[in-house]
């Protein structure tokens, strides 16, 4: 495989690695959009008045040393253009077009789809960020508070991602919803964003942890399924954003192994697992928690059976996670597949062709890779000597899309009537009093090295740095 | 019509053609699918489809998309808005869903509908928006849609039959006619003709949103006229409360009145009739026709006020007639579909029908009810205008094909009247005659804004102010004949053969061509919005109905929802 690895240039207005300054016309589009960005960032990007943070900036697209750490003041942030390296030899490996080279441009016939997908995708980025704003004012340490800025500068990377692919590929209509892309603001009443979690408030840290384990971790699968695209400037900017997405889940996953161990830590103490009282977060708390955030996120993937997702990929635009590791002929107009259903008050499934069983596909590896998590969690657990375990609640327990929709399901899967829910509803989700607590716990900690009663500190810093450095400056 | 953004799965084959009986009668308590709440003049409609409430099993209604068994209830509720509540003077057409309005016809529906259901659906279909349009323009009942979310397809065709359109301003809601990029099909029910009829969007511009699959929100949508107004969510209610008013003004509806009830109609059916107290139909099934009787009033039983014809309601007799010819119209064109040709026929007295056609001349222009009525029998004759079946009056003694009632001849292909009487008959008989009134100038005209004797007289309107001359004249066959008003006036010798040959004839003919011949024949002259929908829009939509490109098995009707994609005969025709 012969690969050409395109320069950073990273000296120009707007850092990219697409030879910017040789299209005249997508620069000017783009440095025209540039203000608005910086506009939005401004008003609906972190509120606390930082000096600046220690961030990582991708210099390179690279297999090794893609990023630069430094201090830098949160605004004047690099962000740019970046596509992972260019394979000129590829080929499109699902669908219709199976076997013809990947395309440069937006093929007419799969304009409006394509700008959909995108649109979708990149409403997501900048979404999150407004929904994350007030966090940084309770950070549980300064470790935590930079590893939110993080995301949140990279999350606005993500919206440049998308909104270079408007610019360069979809003319004018790309440069309007581009716009709209700033317009649409998380949980406004007159333009919310597209998808309904997107405008939900992150309102405390045991959210943020969760939102970027599970919710995030949609988002790796979304892009998972775009790096497979025919459409190949789509492909290589998902290859590379979810080399950033990997620190975002990241976060996720060892905020959650932090909040774990402290809970454990606190159960040994007191030798109870009510630890609230103890400006712990009790096990049963965290576990509704994981319930909501993971069901909610489990609803991103819509329908089981998806006309939409196998137009997609029929198409070629988008295929599935890990498309060309898959042992079947990736066109699959002849094979079936089973999809969750309800029939007669019983949970069972359905056969239909396998096009359409896409989604279910999707969320299937999703829902194994989200397991690995508590499988982490339930070590730490059994570390600290406590039988209790973390789980994943039922595929239908919750859901607002798809087939279980409007059912009611316990966390063991098990159909129960409407007042067996009601009656329950408040040991699996968390309750008003539930989220009062653990917003009682937000206090912000901004000493160096020092960390929040309720949650464990890192076991390292960020990019070799002890756990004490001082990764936020304020002014 | 259209579209379903994500269907759900129903196997790639076409469900087995299943046509189930179809009923027309519902009320508010059966809907399923729409609710309304009359709230001072304005009446609040909204659509909110239960997705398991499809007529035929094979698809779920997702998304407020609809099948007939939806439009039927917008159907039923129109005519409520119209007779029970004359103090309604605007319609607030709206969704009862959260995220979008309404995506139009359902996909899966129409992929395994057979082609005689989707055209009589759509017809249906298209009845009804024209009636709201006519409820605007008629019963001074201003419809305003109000799209509190995205209307694609049908859903932005319903859209299109209301006098205004506002669409919110989320950044994401958007007005689209998806169906000749997503379906390889037309928006069918009147979306591509109102565009430009009646909105007056440019042609170019036409042709770019037609062909766009996501359509335009707000602001462009504005800017091309697609909707009046965009407004943002915050500003929503307060602005569709102040449309409502505004177009509730200037109605001539009265404020204090009292509407009359619709109960279900008094209908009797066995295998081959059925029965009305004011219609009748029998079906020969063996020469694939139906004889539909209708029976005029009795000259003693006009009623002597309007107080009179207000406690009458739904049993004054011209209401009570429409109700069940509109009735058996939809039951014959939706359930007896190898019934080519139907034979109307009257029963009554010239009197009796003559007296009532002066209460309603009199009446018509000042009081609601006997407006509404008026505008009722237009429309059900237009229904007949638009029916693809051979009509042929039968004009014999003892019928009362007078006024109003003529125009149940001059709808007709062909106009036989005896002249003379059955020799054989066993009672007396006066030979059958038949009255112009003023009722056959202007009260009732048809889609392409010409009466039916002008239509008839197309291109003649020395004959047409002749004949209007001669109105209240009680004319025999021979001078019906003489007058051009029937085909033919055979006697009672030739009757029989007569009629019997030209039943046989037409049954022996091409069922399609003939649909065609007549829809042809019957329109003539100038187009209409309405002729351009009925005639243009659904014929080029039925041609395309039934070319591979849409409905053949690699078509893209029937790809759709199948994750395949069309395989067009690229060839063009």
């Amino acid at each position: 495989m012969t690969s050409a690895r395109p320069k950073i240039d990273f000296d120009a207005k707007i850092p990219n690695n697409v030879d910017l300054a040789s299209d005249r016309k997508l620069q000017r589009a783009l440095e025209r959009w540039q203000p608005n960005f910086l506009d939005w960032w401004g008003d609906m990007g972190p509120a606390v008045d930082t000096k600046d943070v220690y961030l990582r900036t991708a210099v390179d697209v690279g297999r090794e040393g893609w990023a630069h750490f430094d201090h830098v003041p949160m605004n004047e942030y690099r962000w740019g253009v970046f596509l992972s390296e260019h394979d000129p030899d590829r080929k499109i490996a699902f669908g219709e077009h199976k076997g013809e080279p990947v395309w440069q441009e937006v093929p007419g016939e799969y304009r409006a789809d394509l700008q959909r997908l995108i649109v979708i995708q990149g409403d997501t980025e900048p979404a999150s960020v407004e929904q994350q704003r007030f966090l940084g004012a309770t950070a549980p340490s300064l470790y935590d508070m930079r590893n939110l800025f993080q995301v949140n500068v990279e999350e606005g990377r993500h919206l440049w991602a998308m909104v270079y692919l408007l610019h360069a590929y979809f003319g004018r209509a790309g440069r309007e919803e581009a716009d709209q892309l700033l317009a649409r603001n998380s949980g406004s009443d007159d333009s919310p964003r597209i998808l309904g979690a997107f405008n939900e408030e992150t309102p405390d840290w045991l959210s943020f942890y969760m939102f970027t384990y599970f919710t995030d971790r949609d988002g790796k699968y979304q892009l998972g399924t775009l790096k497979e695209s025919g459409f190949d400037p789509l492909s290589r900017t998902c290859e590379f954003m979810l080399k950033e997405e990997a620190h975002h889940m990241f976060v996720g996953t060892t905020g959650i192994d932090r909040v774990v161990t402290r809970t454990a830590q606190l159960m040994n103490e007191h030798d109870s697992e009510e630890v609230a009282g103890a400006g712990g977060i009790p096990l049963e708390m965290i576990q509704k928690y994981i319930n909501f955030h993971y069901t909610v996120s489990l609803d991103l993937f819509g329908n089981e059976s998806s006309t939409n997702a196998a137009n997609y990929f029929t198409a070629g635009l988008k295929g599935r996670w890990q498309e060309e590791r898959r042992k079947d002929d990736h066109v699959l107009t002849d094979d079936a597949g089973a999809v969750d259903a309800v029939r007669d008050g019983r949970i069972t499934t359905t056969e239909v062709p396998a096009l359409l069983a896409l989604n279910q596909d999707l969320r299937s590896e999703y829902m194994g890779d989200c397991s690995n998590g508590l499988k982490r969690w339930n070590r730490i657990l059994q570390k600290h000597g406590i039988d209790a375990q973390l789980y994943l609640p039922h595929v239908g327990f919750n859901r607002q899309v798809g087939a279980f929709a409007g059912q009611r399901i316990s966390p063991d899967g098990k159909m129960i009537s409407e007042e067996e829910w009601t009656a329950n509803e408040g040991r699996w989700l968390p309750t008003d009093v539930d989220k009062t607590h653990v917003r009682g716990l937000m206090h912000p900690v901004l000493e160096p090295g020092k960390i929040a009663s309720w949650i464990a500190p890192p076991t390292n810093g960020i990019n070799d740095k002890p756990v004490d450095f001082e990764y936020v400056h304020f002014n | 019509m259209t579209v379903l953004e994500d269907a759900p799965a129903a196997g790639q084959a076409p469900a087995p053609e299943t046509v189930p009986q179809v009923d027309f009668d519902t009320d508010p308590a059966q809907y399923r699918h729409w609710r309304y709440e009359v709230d001072g003049e304005t009446a609040w409609v909204y659509l909110d489809v239960a997705e398991d409430g499809g007529l035929v099993p094979g698809y779920e209604l997702k998304l407020n998309s609809y099948d007939l068994g939806v439009d039927i209830e917008l159907y039923d509720l129109t005519q409520r808005l119209r007779f029970e509540h004359p103090e309604v003077r605007s319609v607030v057409l709206t969704s009862g869903k959260d995220s979008n309005f309404c995506a139009g016809a359902n996909i899966r529906m129409l992929a395994q509908s057979s082609h005689p259901w989707k055209v009589n659906f759509c017809k249906f279909t298209n009845e009804t928006r024209n009636g709201i349009e006519d409820m605007t323009a008629n019963s001074g009942q201003t419809w305003v849609a109000a799209l509190n979310g995205t209307a694609a397809g049908g859903g932005y065709e319903m859209a299109l039959a209301c006098e205004t359109i506002l669409l919110v301003n989320d950044r994401s809601s958007a007005v689209a006619l998806p169906e000749v990029p997503l379906l390889g099909v037309l928006p069918g029910t009147g979306g591509l003709t109102r565009v430009t009829d009646k909105r007056h969007v440019r042609k170019d511009r036409a042709d770019i949103f037609a062909t766009k699959s996501e359509g335009f929100q707000g602001p462009k949508a504005v800017e091309w006229k697609l909707v009046d107004e965009t407004v943002s969510r915050k500003q929503w209610d307060e602005t569709v409360r102040a449309r409502a008013a505004e177009a509730a003004q200037g109605s001539h509806r009265p404020s204090d009145a009292q509407g009359i009830a619709l109960p279900p109609l008094r209908r009797e059916e066995t295998a081959d009739s059925i029965t009305y107290p004011n219609v009748r139909c029998e079906l020969d099934r063996d020469a694939r026709t139906a004889t539909i009787t209708v029976l005029g009033p009795e000259p003693g039983t006009v009623p002597e006020s309007l107080d009179r014809i207000h406690a009458l309601g739904a049993d004054f007799w011209p209401l009570a007639m429409t109700r069940e010819l509109d009735d058996l119209i939809l039951r014959l064109r939706t359930n007896e579909l190898e019934i080519g040709t139907w034979l109307v026929r009257t029963q009554g007295s010239i009197e009796g029908a003559l007296a009532f056609e002066r209460v309603i001349a009199e009446h018509s222009g000042s009081d609601w009810l006997v407006n509404e009525i008026r505008h009722y029998f237009k429309r059900t004759l237009k229904r007949l205008d638009v029916t693809s079946r051979s009509l042929i009056a039968l004009i014999e003694p003892g019928s009362c094909f007078a006024g109003a009632l003529l125009e149940l001849a001059l709808a007709c292909d062909r106009q036989y009247m005896l002249e003379g009487i059955f020799e054989d008959a066993d009672e007396e008989q006066e030979p059958a005659q038949i009255v112009l009134t003023e009722s056959n100038f202007g009260a009732f005209p048809m889609g392409n804004g010409l009466t039916r004797l002008q239509s008839r007289f197309y291109g003649d309107d020395e004959t047409v102010a002749e004949l209007h001359e001669r109105t209240g004249e009680r004319l025999t066959g021979a001078q019906a004949e003489e007058a051009g008003l029937v085909t033919d006036a055979p006697d009672d010798i030739d009757w029989e053969d007569e009629i019997r040959i030209l039943l046989e004839e037409r049954a022996s003919l091409s069922p399609d061509a003939l649909t065609g011949m007549e829809a042809n024949h019957r329109f003539v002259g100038p187009e209409t919005m309405e002729t351009r929908i009925f005639g243009r829009l659904t014929a080029w939509q039925n041609w395309i109905f039934i070319r591979p490109n849409a409905s053949g098995a690699e078509g893209a009707l029937r790809r759709y929802g199948t994750g395949r994609k069309a395989d067009f005969d690229q060839k063009r025709v």
